[in-house]
């Protein structure tokens, strides 16, 4: 229970920092902010085992790891944030940033150490209602605005199927506890229903396909920082969680969570690759490449093994540094060229800032997964996570679908290194944080895969 | 011992200063930063050999195998797991030395011989890869691990022998080595996985159960592993990379090509020698032939060659010819009875690196002063560079045999293990010895003596090079003349027992006199002004001596087999398949893409109730597949 306290006086540490410091403040909020993350990260460093609360709070070791990446994660999305919130529009509410990022945290912190259903649905809401703030933060941006109100209207539409798949779960088991669950659940038709609601309110907030739609719009209308947050560490709690209750709470209907899956998976990367490869805006096309993703993380899902969980673990930390990595490029971009995220502005982006091609190149080479980045590893070990527990064909089309990704990944290095371009964007330098995150983005895209370690230690909780 | 993970991180460390930064320092710092880092790693060898070879023997009287650093990197199971760490015992140990000295060496020659060169500080980055990745190689704990830094080894080489890339030659040659050494390779790599495949470990000294379950597949395992080594070696038909690799700088060539990497396969027999003498000794007798067969073509085509690096080249390929040899006869783990080799075989290695170091260093400095490689540009040079021809004068001795020069003491060893294995052998040796002598001289006087190019000289007087190009020199003559007296099979033997070497009186006798006789020949042949003898007999079988300056047409071989048989038979119809099935099934597939994009994009309207009803749609759909299947 530790982190979540610590979180949440972080959260009124902020909270009075904002009303008390004299505007403006975004500058001494993003440092506050982010030395208070530091800390957090180090009280929480050692994982924890812990049941509480009668079993309504269940935290295992694994969890607890999952929220410290989850918080390192967001303290990159902190750090590249700044340039953007000291514009003369947002710099009054940088606090409101740091807060609303923050309650969606807190949100994931309880959805993936709930142990019940009902403190998960609180957990789920808590990571949803204030992100909607979040992606209309631009309010007077029509895209933002529009992409907001999508958002909360898909969001409810989703929840609401959700809670009605889980009032479906309790009224046929009489219990919302996952350690109850799994002797009371018999497989009937009334309950495999009761799994799919379930399993499409997770679905909307991995974007799925086909609960997807909302996503392009979504990311294409926040701001970049929170496109990059709800791409990573909002897809990573869903993938956990998702995980979690399949293999605790759904264990009599594995055969058919397997069907499920492996339907959607298939489904999920062939469409979101078949869209992605016609996209010319690149918050649009990284929605797409994001939604592709979450179709290989669900493969560690299907494996439904240790050794999945661990594979699912160490592709989040993977895919966090390296799509950080592309949100932070794109962002600093936009941020320069005041806010143009077409590919064409990138045309000859390498003449003119080649450390920023670099970071961007290696993310991207990370994402399709080409050795020896800390992508290739983690599909590596997805797939064969879900080869061992036997879905070897989905394996082999998700397989063929990484040849068509690693197409529209190289486009964009194309435009930068090759696309000839009399006018790219003119060399900049962007934020110390800014620079420093992407430097950590970068060791972590090198590093992680490399080092054997980082897998081994996930391996072991 | 902890201190020894310092010598692979030193080079590795100077290696990416360099290079992420040595661009924008001056030529001094760059090349301070890899020798003095250099410097260190040979201080800490030394220290690690002191202490090694000091420290406490065993109770059976052998020297301990210390792994003073290892983590388990990839782990398959529990058995099976790739380690990088540092593995120490008397042949690594002995390689270390080798290493660091020889590669400090060139650290500090080629602060004379690539002044003002541009790139000189990428030179020097890939001087320290290269010797991060050798080191690397020589302290591996498992087989695995030496794969990995061997290909660095080829990375690094290639590197270097394409340092002049405005040069189409050396860029040719910067090719051929890395491609005929990879193909090589491959047969390393697949003899890798046959042997990680049946007995479940990667490691040099598998357990008698994992043994039994490899049976009879660990010859095959061992044959690729040593077509690596081979490759790698340069042995016969495998050599062809060796001599166009001269076309990089000398040091380089002095390092690498004589020293260090081409010893690399030696050194792999020699890891898996107790692997070879156990399970595979018919393999082990063939890497004998190969290697007897290779010192002979070798040296052969070395008498008749003009560029003197290419001398160098094939004399090196001769001698690591000797090296193969001696691990090749062995016949028991005993040094008394038929293992004398494994100990010759290193000693020699050991003694080899110093003095052919040395021959390309000097080379090195005489091409510094003509500015050619060719022989005619030479001759009569005694009197312009007195160090370099002294120290020359000694390498080619010691290459020769004559004692008390080391190349005598440990050349003497390799033959009388050749005589103990089988006396044709023996003889075959003695004469490729004498041939050795007679190239050698025939080389020294063309360089040093012989008929001087006075017009040349008159434009332009060749000068002795400066010192810290002739330190080197002197240095490696110093080892050169004691090496010889180390009591080399006190610390390395095969089965680790500590012993005297003593000369054999016939043995030693013979190789003398077949080398006195080589060098009276070369002396009476290419000594004087007028060399009539040469050409006389270089006009009466001129074929020969064509075919011999040709190389016997290895490389034409070479180039027919590939460019008619293989890229005409092979390649143009698997070509022809890539681009009209292959290419063609990916453009579809690529079209089939596109157009369902195209199609299904409009499912994308922007409009929220189209999303709810895709979303209600698919729940619906998935309820029912799950309900009817």
């Amino acid at each position: 229970m530790q982190a979540e306290i610590s979180l949440a006086v972080i959260l009124i540490i902020i909270l009075l920092a904002d009303l008390i410091l004299k505007a403006p403040h975004h500058k001494a909020l993003q440092t506050l902010t982010c030395t208070l993350m530091v800390v957090q990260l180090i009280l929480n460093l050692v994982p924890v085992n812990q049941e509480l609360f009668g079993g309504m709070y269940n935290s295992t070791t694994m969890a607890s790891v999952v929220k410290t990446i989850l918080t390192a994660g967001t303290l990159l999305v902190f750090m590249q944030s700044g340039r953007w919130l000291s514009g003369e529009d947002t710099r009054h509410k940088a606090g409101e940033f740091y807060l609303l990022t923050l309650s969606t945290l807190l949100g994931m912190y309880f959805m993936v150490s709930a142990g019940s259903f009902i403190l998960f649905y609180v957990g789920l809401e808590l990571a949803s209602i204030p992100m909607v703030c979040l992606i209309a933060f631009d309010k007077y941006r029509h895209h933002s605005a529009e992409a907001g109100a999508k958002f909360i209207l898909s969001s409810m539409f989703s929840s609401a199927l959700m809670l009605y798949g889980l009032s479906l779960v309790y009224g046929t088991c009489g219990t919302t506890y996952f350690a109850d669950l799994p002797q009371a659940l018999t497989g009937t038709p009334l309950q495999l229903m009761a799994m799919v609601f379930f399993f499409a309110g997770l679905g909307f907030k991995l974007s799925l396909v086909p609960f997807h739609m909302w996503t392009p719009d979504a990311y294409q209308g926040a701001p970049t920082p929170v496109s990059g947050y709800l791409s990573v560490i909002s897809k990573g709690a869903a993938a956990f969680a998702l995980m979690n209750i399949l293999l605790k709470v759904f264990t009599p209907m594995t055969e058919e969570w397997g069907l499920m899956l492996s339907v959607t998976i298939v489904l999920t990367i062939t469409i979101a690759n078949v869209f992605a490869i016609l996209q010319q805006d690149l918050k649009r096309f990284m929605a797409y490449s994001s939604i592709s993703q979450a179709g290989y993380i669900l493969l560690a899902v299907l494996a439904g093994s240790e050794q999945g969980m661990t594979a699912l673990v160490y592709y989040i930390v993977v895919y966090i540094v390296a799509n950080l990595a592309v949100f932070g490029v794109i962002g600093a971009v936009e941020q320069q060229t005041n806010g143009r995220v077409d590919r064409e502005a990138y045309n000859g982006l390498y003449q003119t800032n080649p450390k920023l091609s670099f970071v961007m190149t290696l993310a991207l080479f990370s994402l399709a997964g080409i050795p020896p980045f800390a992508g290739f590893f983690s599909k590596f070990f997805v797939f064969a996570s879900a080869f061992h527990t036997g879905y070897w064909l989905v394996v082999f089309l998700a397989l063929v679908n990484t040849i068509i990704s690693l197409y529209y990944y190289l486009l964009i290095v194309k435009a930068m290194y090759i696309t000839p371009n009399e006018h790219p964007v003119p060399a900049f330098r962007s934020s110390a944080l800014m620079r420093t995150s992407l430097v950590v983005c970068l060791i972590g895209i090198v590093l992680l895969g490399i080092c054997s370690g980082v897998y081994q230690w996930i391996d072991k909780f | 011992m902890d201190y020894t993970i310092l010598i692979l991180a030193l080079p590795l460390l100077s290696f990416l200063v360099l290079a992420l930064a040595g661009m924008k320092m001056p030529h001094r710092v760059a090349g301070a930063i890899g020798t003095l880092s250099l410097g260190a790693v040979a201080v800490l060898s030394y220290l690690t050999a002191f202490s090694y070879f000091t420290a406490e023997r065993t109770a059976e009287g052998t020297y301990p195998t210390l792994t003073p650093w290892n983590i388990d990197w990839l782990p398959f199971t529990q058995q099976l797991h790739i380690d990088m760490g540092i593995m120490l015992d008397p042949i690594s140990v002995m390689m270390l030395i080798v290493i660091s000295t020889v590669s400090l060496m060139v650290h500090i020659y080629s602060f004379g011989y690539m002044k003002g060169e541009k790139g000189f500080q990428r030179y020097y980055a890939f001087l320290s890869l290269f010797t991060f990745s050798m080191l690397g190689l020589v302290v591996a704990t498992n087989i695995f691990q030496m794969y990995v830094f061997w290909e660095l080894v080829g990375v690094s080489s290639y590197l270097l022998i394409g340092f002049y890339y405005t040069k189409p030659e050396a860029i040719l040659a910067s090719k051929k080595a890395f491609i005929v050494t990879r193909f090589a390779d491959l047969g390393f790599l697949i003899g890798i996985l046959i042997y990680g495949y049946y007995m479940q470990t990667f490691t040099f000294t598998p357990s008698e159960e994992q043994l039994m379950k490899a049976g009879m597949v660990l010859p095959w395992a061992l044959g690729l592993m040593f077509v690596g080594g081979a490759g790698k070696s340069a042995m016969f038909p495998l050599h062809i990379w060796l001599p166009d690799a001269m076309e990089g700088p000398t040091p380089v060539s002095a390092l690498i090509h004589a020293a260090t990497m081409v010893v690399a396969g030696v050194y792999l027999v020699a890891r898996m020698f107790p692997l070879f003498i156990g399970f595979a000794p018919s393999v082990l007798h063939w890497v004998a032939y190969i290697g007897a067969f290779t010192a002979f073509y070798a040296a052969s085509v070395a008498c008749a060659q003009s560029d003197i690096k290419r001398v160098l080249a094939f004399s090196t390929i001769s001698q690591i010819g000797f090296m193969m040899v001696a691990l090749g006869v062995c016949t028991s783990m005993n040094p008394h009875e038929g293992g004398l080799g494994y100990m010759a075989g290193m000693f020699h290695l050991f003694t080899h690196a110093m003095f052919k170091a040395l021959l390309f260093l000097g080379a090195g400095c005489i091409i510094h002063a003509v500015h050619s490689n060719e022989m005619e540009t030479m001759g009569g040079l005694h009197k312009y560079m007195p160090i370099t021809h002294i120290t020359f004068l000694i390498a080619c001795l010691a290459i020769a045999g004559i004692p008390p020069f080391s190349g005598f003491f440990s050349k003497d060893e390799i033959l009388t293990a050749c005589f103990q294995f089988s006396p044709v052998i023996g003889w075959v040796m003695t004469i490729i010895a004498g041939m050795t002598a007679f190239y050698m001289f025939r080389l020294y006087y063309c360089i040093f003596w012989g008929k001087e190019n006075k017009e040349l000289h008159a434009a332009h007087v060749p000068h002795e090079s400066p010192l810290n190009m002739t330190f080197p020199l002197m240095f490696l003559a110093a080892v050169t003349l004691i090496a010889g007296f180390i009591p080399f099979g006190h610390f390395v033997s095969a089965n680790g027992e500590s012993y005297d070497i003593h000369l054999d009186i016939q043995v030693a006798a013979t190789s003398i006199v077949v080398a006195l006789i080589a060098i009276g020949l070369a002396t009476w042949m290419y000594a004087r002004e007028k060399q009539p003898v040469a050409e006389m007999l270089a006009r009466r079988y001129s074929g020969l001596h064509r075919a011999a300056y040709k190389r016997f047409y290895m490389d034409e071989v070479w180039m027919f087999v590939t460019k008619r048989i293989i890229f005409r038979c092979i390649s143009t119809p698997l070509a022809w398949f890539d681009r009209h099935v292959i290419d063609q099934f990916m453009n579809f597939m690529a079209w089939c893409t596109q157009a369902f994009g195209v199609t299904v994009q409009p499912a994308q309207s922007g409009r929220i109730q189209t999303y709810t009803m895709w979303f209600l749609g698919g729940i619906i759909l998935l309820t029912l597949v799950l309900l009817l299947f």
